[in-house]
């Protein structure tokens, strides 16, 4: 089980979170002016790196609030923990491996 | 002194060095890559092919799952192409000449809520429609095809009901994916291991071939069936695909004496349970909720799957587990499969098939083949190819894919 450090609560285990998947999806911000294919993009492809991955998580059984997390899809490791408010962090991995658009 | 060893039994396969060139490849040495191999040689005469797998054959899911086969799916084009399978699983131990151990036991899928049942009384009805065998089951129905499971009232989460498809079953997965190595290779198709894809070459935007820890490889026609690596593959291909790669957990018991004579699952309090052959208790889990490529889940997932076991089967409750392993499966948003063409000329693409790959490997290797020799799907995958995600014409298959994701 993973544990996470929740910003605002502090470490607790997997089970008091929900998974939110990949972060920094901005909501498009003309939606009547996409294309098809733009939406399809929107809705239903995400990145899915074997590696660096930044995903969002919700402490749905304590706060509330959602956050997110720089993980490694290979071996579990949680890299960063950082608020909606704050950037990705620099991990030194670049762009491509964290996967933001 | 020790006697001597016994000779090795003959092999199945070759073991050959990639050549330079192949008229098509295969990524991918599991049981879908095995049997679009299988079908390029038998149905298209494409017999200068090569599957190509990072591991050894069929080492990653194939030996992973818990080798369920049924074709009780909701709609229509799940239940054709379901269904297709199952009608060759019927005949492939025939015709491969080796027997796998398919048996035809039949599957129970409960019912734990009212809700549950409309929507099962809903899937027997269209499983009907379309011809597949399907029927709903009371409580003491239940009883009488699966005497150890517990129909009492007094369950936190009662046993309502079940669909009921008497020609599922199980299938001992080792051996059909040794059966279809075989095959392949005596159509003289080389089926090489530890050959893992490490990029493709394309002139302009048609694909002539990969680059291996091999070696580089020509090939005309390319076949990507990689499971939970489809996308890290499509990625080097230069597309994306809409999946997400999740672990997927199943365990065994010790070895017991035959007490379950059939294969039940439960999407409610989520457990499927199987016999095997030899006698080990057979048990899936769901998936981790988040993406991984560890081939291990967690703990608190098999946790709850075992306290399901235990309430729906008290039998159990003594039983020792002997070990757990993880697979890596590549969930599609509406839970149903992607084959056929990509953005990449001649490269084709059979991934996404979640949780529940196995139990359709004929027909998915069969239409597979069909798109990569003809250049046209296949009727039975034409509605699962990558542009359903544009036109919107999903095939939501969340109900009957029997593990939630």
């Amino acid at each position: 089980m993973l544990q996470l450090n929740c910003p605002w609560c502090g470490p607790r285990d997997e089970t008091e979170y929900h998974y939110g998947g990949q972060a920094h999806v901005p909501y498009p911000e003309d939606p009547s002016a996409l294309a098809d294919e733009e939406w399809a993009e929107y809705l239903f492809f995400r990145d899915n790196p074997k590696g660096p991955f930044a995903e969002r998580w919700v402490h749905s059984v304590g706060c509330r609030r959602w956050f997110n997390v720089v993980r490694d899809t290979r071996t579990y490791e949680v890299l960063a923990v950082y608020t909606n408010t704050e950037p990705r962090p620099d991990l030194g991995m670049g762009v491509a491996a964290g996967g933001q658009r | 002194m020790a006697k001597q060893l016994p000779e090795h039994p003959a092999w199945l396969w070759r073991d050959p060095n990639p050549k330079s060139s192949y008229d098509a490849i295969v990524i991918g040495g599991g049981g879908h890559g095995l049997a679009t191999a299988y079908y390029l040689a038998r149905n298209h005469g494409l017999t200068n092919i090569a599957v190509l797998e990072k591991g050894w054959l069929a080492g990653g899911n194939m030996a992973r799952n818990t080798t369920i086969i049924r074709s009780n799916y909701l709609w229509d084009e799940s239940a054709a192409i379901y269904e297709y399978a199952l009608k060759l699983w019927e005949l492939l131990p025939a015709e491969l000449d080796y027997d796998f151990l398919f048996s035809q036991r039949g599957v129970l899928n409960l019912a734990h809520t009212l809700q549950d049942v409309r929507d099962s009384v809903r899937r027997v009805e269209a499983n009907r429609l379309n011809r597949v065998d399907a029927e709903w089951l009371e409580p003491d129905e239940v009883a009488k095809v699966c005497p150890i499971i517990n129909v009492s009232p007094e369950l936190r989460y009662p046993v309502l009901g079940a669909t009921f498809q008497p020609r599922a079953g199980i299938a001992k997965h080792d051996h059909v994916a040794w059966a279809f190595a075989r095959a392949c290779d005596a159509m003289g198709v080389d089926i090489i291991q530890h050959c893992e894809v490490t990029g493709f070459v394309k002139d302009g935007n048609r694909v002539v071939g990969v680059d291996t820890t091999r070696g580089r490889i020509n090939a005309g026609l390319v076949g990507l069936v990689a499971a939970g690596h489809s996308s890290v593959l499509a990625e080097k291909a230069g597309f994306r695909l809409p999946v997400q790669s999740h672990p997927l957990q199943a365990l065994v018991s010790e070895l017991y004496e035959p007490v379950h004579p059939t294969v039940v699952m439960s999407n409610y309090v989520h457990v499927y349970v199987s016999q095997a052959h030899k006698g080990e208790l057979v048990m899936g889990a769901g998936v981790d909720a988040y993406n991984g490529y560890g081939q291990r889940g967690s703990f608190h997932v098999i946790e709850r799957q075992m306290a399901a076991a235990i309430e729906l089967f008290p039998i159990f409750a003594r039983a020792h587990l002997l070990r757990t392993w993880g697979g890596i499966v590549d969930v599609t948003p509406d839970a149903s499969p992607i084959i056929g063409a990509t953005p990449v000329e001649n490269l084709y693409v059979n991934c996404g098939w979640g949780t529940g790959g196995f139990k359709a490997t004929p027909s998915a290797g069969w239409v597979m083949a069909h798109t990569m020799a003809t250049g046209e799907p296949h009727e039975l995958n034409r509605p699962f190819g990558l542009e359903r995600f544009t036109t919107g014409a999903l095939i939501d298959e969340h109900g009957a894919a029997g593990v939630a994701h």
